[in-house]
């Protein structure tokens, strides 16, 4: 199961709120053109599969599903990949359990 | 923010921590602004969750009346699995149904909307959708408020406390500390799944408000260092796993692959089985214990709970050393207030020493070699658990075999996997850590 395709995050992301900052990602990759090999391992680390590579060999994130962990960001820390911010006061994930 | 006013004290982050120090200092009479960045507080914060009552009893003593509390712990499972099978310990006691039960099951976004409700009550100004982005410095350095993202959205105060959690973000931008690396912190995956209250307690032998926790180490960590959880809530169980960062990164597993196979190990599915998961969330943990606690206090400002590394791993409490830190932290500045002493590192130095003189600090040093060497010792989680279950099974599979070849089998398999020599060390190791 370690390996497997079955489980989506896309579907467990669904039964979650979020209030999306239109336009206004809170997080975002340095331009580049051979990705690090931390962004690399974002694409499957990340709990909410926000990164992902594109056709063109960089890795991309498209933070709307972000639960705001912050795995990302400590593991780009030394590398300066990332601008990490949280959202905008009462943006993101809103947990209703949590 | 419209208001130019001045506050004695500005907390930062509405959970465990943030709540103890903004409520023990709106009710000494200071002028307390709180501010959270969620659509209400607990919008932004995961845990298992047990709530344990000792700390909270410090800060509302009759919080049983009124909080949004699950079922109370009767029994505690730990269970060391490998795939098929795990062998464990089960402390269940009707002592646990008391008068006031000791540690309750929680879910966190209403606990903390109530627990915000009392902050109120006692007078503090809570603002909530606003995110703070930086601290207010004087030319000498000194803190003296906050920058945030609403309009005009500087605020000062004699003294910012910052709660904002296990990110942290505020004070390691602003210098106070230095940032976590992927060793100090693990990454937890959890989701809430719902089944009906009957069926709750049958599944899990309980009855009235009694609930159940398992803690689970083994092969679920696919050999990282880490634990699974199951908690029955009142018509919800929680369940999680939770790794180390940089583990993670060296296995490169995906965080929730290995939620779900821990749902579907053979002796967790059937706890679960037919339950509708409403939500999944992630959250790191301080888990660097010791020795990655931050420096606590400097001029006009205090560090609490999990922005202050203040998790007991071992004994998976967090949230009774998150309001202990915030409590203290608000009777500190209280205390300095009500004596018209200056916000300054001298003052706010007796924040650490009444930490220090707490069980929190006390437990918190006494395990402090307990990360590096669960880190550096991964066979704890992989080859233990193994070699424990095959133990079992091989004692109680009765196949003719006999009794003493069986015994000379199981300590042959500890010798062969780990050697006299790594057996003696474990020993030592561990029990060095303990002490």
């Amino acid at each position: 199961m370690l390996e497997s395709n079955s489980v989506k995050v896309e579907d467990k992301l669904y039964q979650n709120r979020y209030r999306v900052d239109e336009g206004k990602p809170h997080v975002c990759i340095q331009p580049h053109t051979v990705p690090s090999e931390v962004l690399q391992k974002l694409v499957k680390l990340c709990p909410a599969g926000c990164y992902a590579k594109a056709d063109d060999g960089t890795v991309e994130v498209t933070p709307d599903g972000c639960l705001e962990c912050g795995t990302c960001r400590v593991l780009t820390a030394e590398t300066g990949d990332l601008d990490w911010n949280y959202p905008r006061g009462g943006y993101g994930i809103q947990f209703k359990f949590g | 923010m419209t208001q130019r006013e001045h506050f004695d004290a500005i907390v930062v982050g509405a959970g465990p921590a943030g709540n103890s120090a903004a409520l023990t200092m709106a009710r000494e009479g200071l002028n307390v602004l709180q501010i959270e960045r969620g659509e209400y507080p607990g919008a932004k914060n995961v845990q298992g969750a047990i709530l344990y009552a000792d700390a909270l009893e410090k800060l509302i003593p009759d919080f049983r009346d009124s909080a949004p509390l699950e079922r109370h712990v009767i029994e505690q499972r730990m269970w060391m699995l490998d795939d098929e099978s795990f062998v464990g310990t089960n402390y269940r006691s009707d002592r646990f149904n008391e008068q006031r039960p000791n540690r309750y099951t929680i879910i966190r976004a209403q606990f903390d909307k109530w627990f915000s409700g009392k902050v109120k009550e006692a007078g503090a100004l809570v603002i909530c959708e606003t995110t703070v982005t930086g601290l207010l410095r004087d030319k000498r350095g000194r803190v003296i408020g906050v920058a945030t993202d609403r309009d005009q959205g500087e605020v000062t105060a004699d003294v910012v406390v910052l709660a904002d959690g296990v990110n942290a973000l505020v004070g390691s931008r602003a210098g106070l500390r230095k940032e976590l690396t992927p060793r100090d912190v693990a990454l937890g995956v959890k989701e809430t799944i719902f089944m009906p209250r009957e069926v709750i307690d049958a599944r899990f032998n309980l009855k009235g408000k009694e609930g159940v926790v398992i803690e689970a180490a083994g092969s679920v960590t696919a050999g990282m260092a880490g634990t699974a959880f199951l908690y029955t809530n009142g018509e919800s169980v929680s369940i999680g796993v939770g790794c180390l960062i940089s583990d993670f990164a060296e296995s490169e597993v995906r965080p929730y692959y290995l939620l779900e196979r821990f749902k579907a190990h053979p002796a967790i599915a059937p706890l679960i089985e037919g339950g509708e998961v409403k939500e999944y969330a992630a959250h790191m943990l301080p888990e660097g214990g010791y020795n990655a606690i931050p420096q606590l206090y400097g001029d006009g400002w205090v560090v609490a709970g999990d922005a202050a590394q203040m998790l007991n791993a071992i004994h998976r409490e967090g949230s009774n050393l998150a309001m202990t830190s915030g409590r203290i932290a608000g009777e500190t500045i209280a205390a300095a207030k009500a004596k018209g002493k200056p916000m300054t590192a001298s003052t706010l130095k007796a924040y650490k020493r009444a930490l220090d003189d707490s069980f929190l600090m006390k437990d918190l040093k006494k395990y402090r070699r307990l990360p590096k060497v669960l880190h550096d010792n991964k066979h704890f989680f992989t080859d233990y658990p193994r070699l424990l279950t095959h133990a079992a099974e091989t004692m109680l599979r009765v196949d003719g075999v006999a009794k003493r070849d069986k015994e000379k089998a199981v300590m042959g398999s500890f010798r062969s996997e780990r050697g006299l020599r790594g057996l003696a060390s474990d020993v030592l190791k561990m029990s060095r850590a303990w002490r």
